[in-house]
């Protein structure tokens, strides 16, 4: 009877371990399924270096970079505005701050994860693009440096807890043989917390990019939304995913718009991975390097 | 009797963890250019002492010292004193090898950097120097940049001796530096501490009656926070004063 037992629990959670495995190689079906067709239009050359992205047009042109562009332009202004404040407060968390202070701070922190991004979408609309607005003498503040402002604000508490966690795996007995060796605490964290988990703290960063660059609803909110080159912070921009989620309720159906969108998500599903699987590699590096893995 | 001087003098010593007092009323001499060792069954309070001698226990929240800890003199808890300065004066060595995730030549050179040195071939020859005091040159000095992670326990752990000694202590203190190391690295270790008597104050902890026996001069026997016989090593485990001493020696308890 137990024995029975056993192999049922045993098959449930294969089964279900493995139904994500499916969910994932279902979703890459569908995306290629629906987005490969683009490609009988237009070459894949031509979709990805394209510079004009006139989907509607009576001769429609289907050339992503403006949109791809968008996307990198937007996230690396996000990055430089999350990097150096989440890994500012994820060493102050965890070098500098008290108990109590770290009780309040770190649960602040991640209560920003939980804030619905549309919330963010709100926040960008009616403070950062007037602000920046009135800043910058622009004739809208919905552009790519507002888009960058609220996307790096959404960033922090993936790149603050992840760079967190990455400073408590640096084992207590380096720190304890820089101290003993007469370093200070700042030469101690320069010398020896930083490097230790640098590589760690380079994970924190990818992954925090590859939430930037996922985020669909608030840069279809505050990045503006114009699909052309971009040349300055800011312009108004049009990243991929605002593209997919702008348009796909007006593409026809199998149309070539249609299928140009599910490419874009190609390519979108592409970046992701590589930000994934260089945070996982570097990581996997850097247990080996401190011998966590042994 | 006690021909060296002493180097180290502790008064009244006490040490709490919170409410929690983990040694109690210590009082002792380190004398110098001498091996002692501290025994004693777990908990008793050889880590706590040994840390307190180069202050590694200012940074354990919550913890207090009464008391004074003399080197040559002056207290080390004063308010003038220089904690930089007292912990290059007494290097420590941990009981599992701990060293940094960086090349065997950075691992020594750190010490040397933070107090300035930026000289390179000053920097080389201290690097050559304490890692032939710590008996590892010979086996390193081919690959001194590659990592210190890659060495063997014992070899890291005599690594961990030359970073020490690379900065110039006067005393060196040991917690178990043998505790995660088979007996031929042990034995390396213990012959290594012979040698570099001639030259430092050392303080050992160890939970190995035989290794006390075999490199220390004096022994000071410790038992639930308290010293309960301190003396030159022969006389503490052939006519120990102390009951409690002859019982642990002889194994009924710890
Ligand atoms: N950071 C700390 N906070 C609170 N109590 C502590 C702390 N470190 C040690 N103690 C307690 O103080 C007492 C002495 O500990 P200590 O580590 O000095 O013992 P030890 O003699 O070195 O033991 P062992 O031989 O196991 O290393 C123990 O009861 C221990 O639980
Ligand atoms: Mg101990």
């Amino acid at each position: 009877m137990s024995r029975l037992k056993e192999k049922i629990y045993r098959w449930l959670f294969t089964a279900l371990a493995f139904s994500s495995l499916l969910f994932l190689v279902g979703i890459m079906a569908v995306l290629f399924k629906e987005g490969l067709p683009v490609f009988k239009e237009v070459s894949p050359a031509n979709f990805i270096f394209g510079k004009s992205w006139y989907p509607t047009y009576s001769v429609p042109e289907f050339g992503i970079l403006p949109l791809i562009l968008a996307s990198l332009w937007v996230t690396a202004g996000a990055v430089a505005v999350s990097v150096p404040l989440g890994i500012g407060s994820a060493l102050y968390i965890h070098e500098l701050a008290g108990k109590k202070q770290k009780a309040v701070l770190k649960p602040l922190i991640e209560m920003l994860a939980a804030i619905p991004s549309i919330v963010f979408g709100f926040f960008g609309m009616v403070v950062v693009a007037p602000f920046l607005q009135k800043v910058f003498a622009i004739p809208t503040g919905l552009c790519g440096l507002t888009a960058s402002v609220v996307l790096g604000i959404m960033a922090i508490p993936t790149v603050s807890s992840l760079a967190d966690d990455a400073l408590g795996f640096v084992p207590r007995s380096f720190k304890e043989a820089s101290y003993a060796l007469g370093a200070n605490r700042w030469q101690t964290l320069y010398k020896v917390v930083i490097p230790a988990a640098g590589s760690g703290i380079s994970t924190a960063i990818i992954l925090g990019m590859s939430r930037i660059v996922g985020e669909t609803m608030t840069v279809l909110m505050v990045s503006g939304g114009a699909a052309v080159m971009p040349s300055s912070f800011l312009q108004p921009m049009r990243p991929l995913t605002s593209t997919i989620a702008a348009e796909m309720g007006e593409a026809a159906m199998g149309g070539t718009h249609y299928h140009a969108l599910f490419a874009i998500g190609l390519v979108l599903f592409l970046i992701t991975l590589v930000f994934n699987v260089a945070a996982e590699v570097i990581s996997r590096r850097y247990r080996i390097k401190l011998g966590l893995n042994r | 009797m006690d021909i060296n001087p002493a180097r180290i003098s502790v008064e009244n010593l006490n040490f709490y963890y919170g409410n929690k007092q983990a040694l109690k009323n210590i009082n002792l001499n380190i004398f110098e250019k001498k091996v002692t060792a501290i025994i004693g069954p777990s908990g008793c309070g050889k880590s706590t002492f040994i840390r307190l001698l180069n202050r590694m226990n200012d940074l354990v929240p919550g913890g207090r010292v009464e008391g004074s800890i003399l080197l040559d003199g002056s207290d080390i808890n004063a308010p003038e004193a220089d904690v930089v300065d007292i912990r290059r004066r007494v290097g420590m060595v941990f009981q599992k090898p701990n060293p940094f995730a960086k090349s065997i030549s950075q691992n020594i050179s750190y010490g040397l950097e933070l107090e300035g040195s930026r000289k390179k071939d000053f920097i080389e020859r201290k690097i050559e120097e304490s890692l032939k005091k710590a008996a590892l040159w010979e086996e390193v000095k081919d690959r001194l940049d590659e990592s210190a992670l890659g060495l063997s326990g014992g070899q890291q752990q005599r690594l961990c001796i030359a970073r020490c000694l690379a900065v110039e202590p006067e005393v060196i203190l040991f917690d178990e530096p043998c505790a995660s190391l088979d007996p031929i690295s042990t034995k390396k270790i213990e012959e290594l501490i012979l040698e570099l008597k001639k030259d430092y104050t050392i303080i050992i902890v160890t939970h190995n009656m035989q290794q006390a026996a075999r490199v220390s001069d004096y022994t000071a026997f410790m038992y639930l926070g308290e010293l309960v016989e301190f003396g030159h090593t022969e006389k503490v485990f052939t006519v120990p004063k102390e009951k409690r001493t002859e019982e642990y020696l002889s194994g009924k308890f710890g």
